[in-house]
């Protein structure tokens, strides 16, 4: 592997520890600091022992988090990258440390976040032999990263540290795993800190190119039914700002996906709110109807289109996005513009003009007076209620990060977001157990970066909270402000949903009655106070009274097990098909 | 709705159409794990791969592959995104529809007896063959050339009895040389 200085590298200045002769483990902690790295997710194990002997003799500036599961870690790693924008770190060990790591590695691939996980592995003499936690950490992360590392030499370490934080948040962000063998951590070199370099293969994010700009620019133009469809790569490229700008001075319509949420602000008049199969119907139809379908930052992932060959069957489609092998890869693009969110929207936004289009517009707000989103409102306390108490009580400024399931996409309808990461979730893994760990690293982002009155709401269900439910050990050693709400239907309620839909009822293996534990005594076991509620107004008081204190507090939601995410569109069915309500499918 | 625009001939990108067959020369880091990368990545992204050969370059720290795929033309041109997305790989040059060469090394065991043996020895002779190796009953027999070529040869000499076939796989270059884009 050779590696170059890269394009953006600034100038180089000399660390104070150059020349200096050190061993690995010492290298590394230094390197992280020169690197700026503020918080390390991690887990000690033998592979790695010195590194976590170095930490406690050279006492880095960088603080390292003991997680109480290698998933847990990755996955606060993931919410500390969402919530700042920044590279999450992780750290474990060979073997077993390194496989529970892999759920957390494969969910941030999918979902592009930004992380350097350096895992341990046995020493280099040994690597092949099944050595004692010996894991081929390479070959089972090659499909789940962007790029992977083995550092055999130790003169190759601070190189690799250096280019794995480049490659991690450049272009499209992801994983990348650095392999450290425990020879090389024990052996000694010479440290140099170098100026900014990348693997010669790397590609860089080009500029946009002028001739398509200029295209969409003019298909915008001519457009009268146009509507701006936003996924995450909008919020990855800080470009929410300029994206309402664009919306508002233009008059668009915005869509946005799961992790589009927040880019544009839910309560502006030309949000559709949240598209796909569980987004608003006046956001299918606008699609179904569209003229034009600007996709910024956005993947034309299968829970958004449902069935291609039905999906926005008069739209031409303009699709910016700064992976090249993104563009094409679902959906035919009339338009492609390669490049970054931010860069484009400043080359495209003074090439297009406003237009009115009224009957457009006249014609979204008839869709979204005939089915806004909505739920039975009779006094009982429901799911889609807690999440409307939640936004409530918060007016919005907090962030909210959701597990997965039926309460995920209820806290995507409901909470309406106002400000880009203010909602995380696993949406392309869709990882059980995501939202505990990831709440957790989303808070010490926001303690990092003096937000810490920002309350940090983690809503689960009962099924993924108990997954990585060990965490609020963390929440409560550091006393984060972070809000466990967990959505009790007692059932795996997703699933159970699809099995009353599409599977005549038959509920196999969902129930989860006699499995559940007592969640408050489960939060108060970790030493964190907990509530359990089941009406309207318990609920709305435990919430009111958990953020009015700082650190960490539980609220139990008993909610009916029958409740269902509507409107929906099944699963390979056109987007046009949605189904509005339980009679309505009844019927 | 008023003022449509036509319908798009196929909104999916992955829609079935004739399947065409890509050539590329992929010039990537010499190690094994970039070779594993490209090979993973067909089999992770249900990609066909027909055909690969790799080996170092006159640069030892680059290596060279010939890799031949076949697919619809998006399919392709997915294909050819995502290898070029890997950061082990310098550079992608699509051979298929500009001028190059396409060659194949061949080594068939055959079986002959007294009675087939010049005859044979004449078909050898015919496709520019070299045998390599003599034994009582068998002959190795050593061929290159076009792919076509080889696929002729090989099923010319099935009657006689082949007992063992080793093909290398194509390898291609273009007539002028170019890299990347």
């Amino acid at each position: 592997m050779e590696l170059v200085t890269a394009p953006t590298a600034a100038p180089h200045t000399p660390h104070p520890l150059d020349g200096t002769v050190m061993t690995g483990a010492e290298a590394f902690c230094h390197a992280l600091d020169a690197q700026g790295v503020q918080i390390v997710f991690g887990y000690p194990g033998g592979a790695i022992i010195k590194i976590y002997d170095e930490m406690a003799r050279i006492q880095p500036r960088w603080q390292h988090i003991l997680c109480r599961h290698e998933q847990g870690g990755t996955h606060m790693a993931e919410g500390y990258a969402k919530a700042t924008g920044g590279v999450g770190t992780v750290l474990v060990t060979s073997g077993p440390g390194a496989t529970n790591a892999v759920t957390g590695i494969a969910d941030a691939y999918m979902d592009s976040i930004p992380l350097v996980v350096f895992s341990g592995q046995v020493s280099s003499h040994l690597i092949g032999n099944d050595a004692f936690q010996e894991t081929d950490m390479m070959g089972i992360t090659r499909s789940i990263t962007k790029h992977s590392f083995q550092v055999r030499r130790f003169e190759d370490l601070v190189p690799t540290i250096r280019a794995a934080y480049h490659l991690a948040e450049t272009g499209r962000p992801g994983p990348v795993v650095v392999d450290l063998p425990k020879d090389m951590i024990a052996s000694s070199g010479v440290f140099e800190w170098p100026e900014a370099i990348v693997p010669r293969g790397y590609e860089s994010t080009p500029d946009p190119d002028p001739v398509f700009v200029q295209m969409a620019a003019q298909m915008l133009n001519a457009s009268e039914r146009p509507v701006l469809y936003v996924g995450g790569g909008t919020i990855m490229a800080n470009a929410g700002a300029q994206l309402t700008a664009f919306a508002q001075r233009n008059r668009l319509p915005v869509t946005t996906t799961l992790h589009g949420l927040g880019a544009f602000p839910e309560d502006d008049p030309l949000a559709l709110h949240m598209l796909g199969m569980h987004g608003t119907w006046y956001a299918n139809q606008a699609i179904q109807n569209a003229d034009l379908i600007v996709a910024v930052g956005a993947r034309f992932d299968d829970r958004v289109t449902g069935k291609l060959e039905a999906w926005a069957p008069l739209a031409q489609i303009v699709h910016i996005d700064i992976d090249a092998a993104c563009i094409g890869k679902n959906v035919v693009a009339d338009c492609p513009v390669r490049g970054d969110v931010k860069a484009v929207l400043e080359v495209l936004s003074p090439l297009v003009k406003r237009k009115e289009r009224d009957a457009w517009h006249a014609q979204i707000a008839a869709w979204k007076a005939e089915a806004p989103l909505d739920f039975a409102r009779d006094g009982v306390l429901r799911p889609q209620g807690v999440i409307e108490m939640l936004r409530e009580a918060t007016g919005g400024h907090a962030v909210l990060v959701s597990d997965v399931g039926q309460h995920q996409m209820w806290a995507a309808q409901y909470f309406r977001y106002v400000e880009p990461r203010s909602h995380i979730t696993s949406g392309g893994l869709g990882t059980m157990g995501f939202s505990v760990p990831a709440a957790i690293g989303a808070a010490f982002a926001l303690r990092e970066q003096g937000r810490d009155d920002l309350p940090v709401l983690s809503v689960s269900g009962d099924g993924g909270f108990v997954m990585n439910a060990q965490e609020m050990a963390v929440a409560r050693k550091f006393n984060l402000n972070v809000l466990f709400v967990v959505v009790n239907n007692s059932y795996l309620g997703m699933v159970r949903q699809w099995q009353e839909l599409f599977h005549e009822e038959r509920y196999s293996h969902t129930d989860l009655t006699d499995l559940n534990p007592d969640y408050v005594k489960l939060a108060e076991a970790y030493g964190i106070p907990g509530v359990r509620t089941t009406t309207v107004d318990e609920a709305e008081a435990a919430i009111r009274d958990a953020l009015a204190t700082p650190g960490p507090k539980l609220v139990e939601c008993v909610v009916p097990t029958e409740e269902m995410v509507f409107p929906m569109v099944p699963a390979g069915a056109a987007t046009g098909d949605m189904i509005l309500t339980r009679d309505r499918f009844d019927g | 709705m008023t003022n449509a625009a036509p319908l798009p001939a196929s909104r999916a990108a992955a829609s079935p159409s004739d399947d065409e067959r890509r050539v590329l020369a992929v010039r990537l880091e010499n190690h094994a794990g970039a070779l594993n990368r490209v090979a993973n990545l067909f089999s992770q992204r249900g990609f066909n791969l027909d055909s690969v050969t790799v080996s170092p370059t006159e640069d030892p720290t680059v290596s060279r592959m010939t890799l031949t795929t076949s697919g619809s033309p998006r399919q392709m041109e997915q294909a050819i995104a995502q290898v070029k997305n890997l950061v082990d790989v310098l550079a992608v040059d699509d051979l298929t529809s500009a001028e190059h060469v396409e060659r194949e090394l061949c080594l068939v065991r055959v079986h002959y007896t007294p009675e087939t043996r010049s005859e044979l020895v004449d078909l050898i002779g015919f496709y520019k063959g070299i045998v390599v190796d003599v034994r009582p009953e068998t002959l190795v027999i050593e061929l290159s050339g076009p792919v076509a070529k080889i696929n002729q040869f090989v099923a010319h000499v099935a009657r006689f009895g082949v007992t063992d076939v080793a093909r290398s796989g194509r390898v291609a270059m273009r007539r002028e040389i170019v890299y990347g884009d």
